[in-house]
């Protein structure tokens, strides 16, 4: 389980993050959105303990990752995955050797179990025929695949999406967003996804925080934020729906 | 009242001293700050060398880059300048009749001054700077992120082969360039000069003592830490010191080969006047 207690966070003068507290309960998903630059990348990175707040608390299954480094951290965020909005696949590497490299570090496995473990979880992204090719070579949704691949070698048992199907086409972004309910179904992962993907990423998630000028503004279902009339997340919600905002932010 | 006519231009002559003041503070205490964080670095560097598991296989990596790719500089640096050495040189002795001594001067200023200095800039020019660019690239792609939130410590796999690539192949690398300048200044003072080929050698022989030589090579070694030390601080920390993006990474590795050139020869300065 993930609980955010009143993270606040400034970079210089500017205040990101003003108290923000969500729960993600075990096994669930939750879609973290919100408009561009208001903090939800600064949010996931705390959870992943790359930024420690100013002041506030990260729980993971009971242990304040503020509180923590050294091996204490690495130990408990090994047990992470983390889908990097640009991928962040080590690029001086094969696609292949990119998935291998988790298994080759961190286990005894031989080669050949690699080679197995790795083919197959290329397959199960689509990437089977391109593991010998280098990151420069691949497209962007071939990239979030190969990097989503190397994330769930591990069997994570959290997962955080930054921006997952951001700058792909809508018929990748789909198949991303399939992959990762497909790959939550068969792991079990908690995880947390920030995304402009409305409503579409709905249908895969269990809870929905909207973030808005530093604090989360809606915690709930997603049908919940989908029948909001709040004057801030009405317009929000359909904007993102329907592409525009003038005829939501009328009354009514 | 007229005494106070100047009040304002008072006011704002303290007002300036003020903020000249607060300047220099601030750049004082960033500077003390990064003095602390690169200390810090070094520290963190050197508990990851010193525990197991140490990456042999990355660190056979940076020597082939940092030590075997930089022969072919090394060679050529070593052979001219022992090459300018011996001319210069036996235009200087030959004023005093002392031309004789070339070997001598030649092998003592290679191994105890110009070796041990010529190598470290030429490391730090074709490998410093890579090394800087290579990690910088990685901090502002994430990879370096990617790598922690694998539970992998990036120290263990991108600083700590990198420092001891260093320290291994610089002092090696400056045995090379000694041993090319003494044949250069040999080529020029005895074949082109018309020197006698044991007068060379055999004075050489009486004036160079091991404690030149290993003067030479623990000066390699400590311009070796120095390389590693700021090259891989200014690549990790690329974003933190020097801003984001393209701009950023060559920035810090300017800064890297800046820096490191200045500290090869401040370093030196105060090595040679401890070990005189």
């Amino acid at each position: 389980m993930i609980h955010v207690q009143e993270i606040h966070k400034s970079f210089g003068n500017a205040q990101v993050l003003k108290g923000v507290s969500f729960d993600v309960p075990q096994g669930k998903i939750l879609a973290l959105v919100g408009r561009s630059g208001c903090g939800k990348s600064v949010i996931l990175k705390h959870i992943a303990g790359l930024l420690k707040p100013d002041n506030g608390h990260v729980f993971i299954n009971g242990n304040d990752l503020c509180n923590l480094s050294g091996r204490k951290l690495l130990r408990l965020i090994e047990r992470f995955g983390f889908l990097f909005q640009n991928g962040a696949l080590f690029d001086s590497m094969t696609i292949f050797d990119n998935v291998a490299f988790p298994l080759r570090e961190k286990t005894r496995l031989n080669e050949r179990e690699i080679r197995e473990k790795v083919l197959s979880d290329l397959d199960q992204v689509g990437l089977i025929g391109s593991e010998e090719k280098f990151p420069s070579q691949v497209s962007g949704g071939m990239i979030k695949r190969a990097s989503l691949a190397r994330a769930l070698i591990e069997e994570p048992d959290i997962m955080l999406f930054d921006e997952p199907t951001t700058g792909l086409d809508p018929i990748t972004g789909q198949s991303i967003l399939a992959l990762i309910d497909s790959c939550h179904k068969r792991f079990g992962f908690t995880g947390i996804i920030v995304t402009h993907e409305i409503p579409r990423v709905f249908s895969i998630v269990d809870k929905v925080a909207l973030l808005h000028e530093g604090v989360v503004l809606f915690y709930g279902s997603p049908s919940e934020i989908m029948e909001s009339n709040d004057p801030i997340i009405r317009p929000f919600i359909h904007a993102a729906t329907n592409g525009q905002i003038k005829e939501c932010t009328e009354p009514g | 009242m007229t005494w106070l006519l100047p009040l304002p231009h008072l006011m704002i002559t303290l007002m300036s001293m003020m903020n000249f003041v607060r300047k220099l503070g601030e750049t004082s205490l960033k500077s003390v700050h990064k003095l602390g964080h690169m200390g810090i670095f070094m520290g963190k560097s050197l508990c990851c060398a010193l525990t197991p598991p140490l990456k042999i296989a990355l660190l056979i990596k940076q020597i082939q880059f940092i030590g075997f790719q930089s022969i072919s500089v090394i060679f050529l640096t070593g052979a001219f300048t022992g090459m300018v050495l011996g001319y210069q040189g036996y235009n200087t002795l030959s004023r005093f009749g002392s031309d004789a001594f070339l070997g001598p001067m030649v092998a003592l200023s290679l191994i105890k001054e110009m070796g041990p200095v010529i190598s470290a800039l030429m490391v730090t020019g074709r490998a410093g700077s890579s090394v800087t660019a290579q990690i910088g690239i990685m901090r502002i792609s994430e990879q370096i992120d990617a790598l922690r939130l694998m539970g992998l410590d990036p120290y263990r796999y991108l600083i700590v082969p990198n420092i001891l690539a260093c320290i291994i192949c610089v002092p090696l690398l400056t045995a090379i360039f000694d041993v090319v300048g003494i044949f250069g200044g040999y080529l020029v003072g005895v074949k082109l000069l018309g020197m006698v080929s044991g007068t060379y050698f055999g004075e050489m022989m009486d004036y160079v003592d091991m404690k030149d030589i290993t003067e030479g090579l623990w000066k390699s070694l400590n311009f070796g830490v120095i390389i590693s030390w700021v090259c891989c601080f200014k690549g990790f920390y690329t974003g933190v010191y020097t801003g984001f993006g393209a701009e950023g990474v060559s920035k810090a590795t300017t800064e890297a080969v800046v820096l490191s050139s200045v500290l090869i020869l401040v370093w030196d300065y105060f090595l040679t006047s401890t070990m005189f």
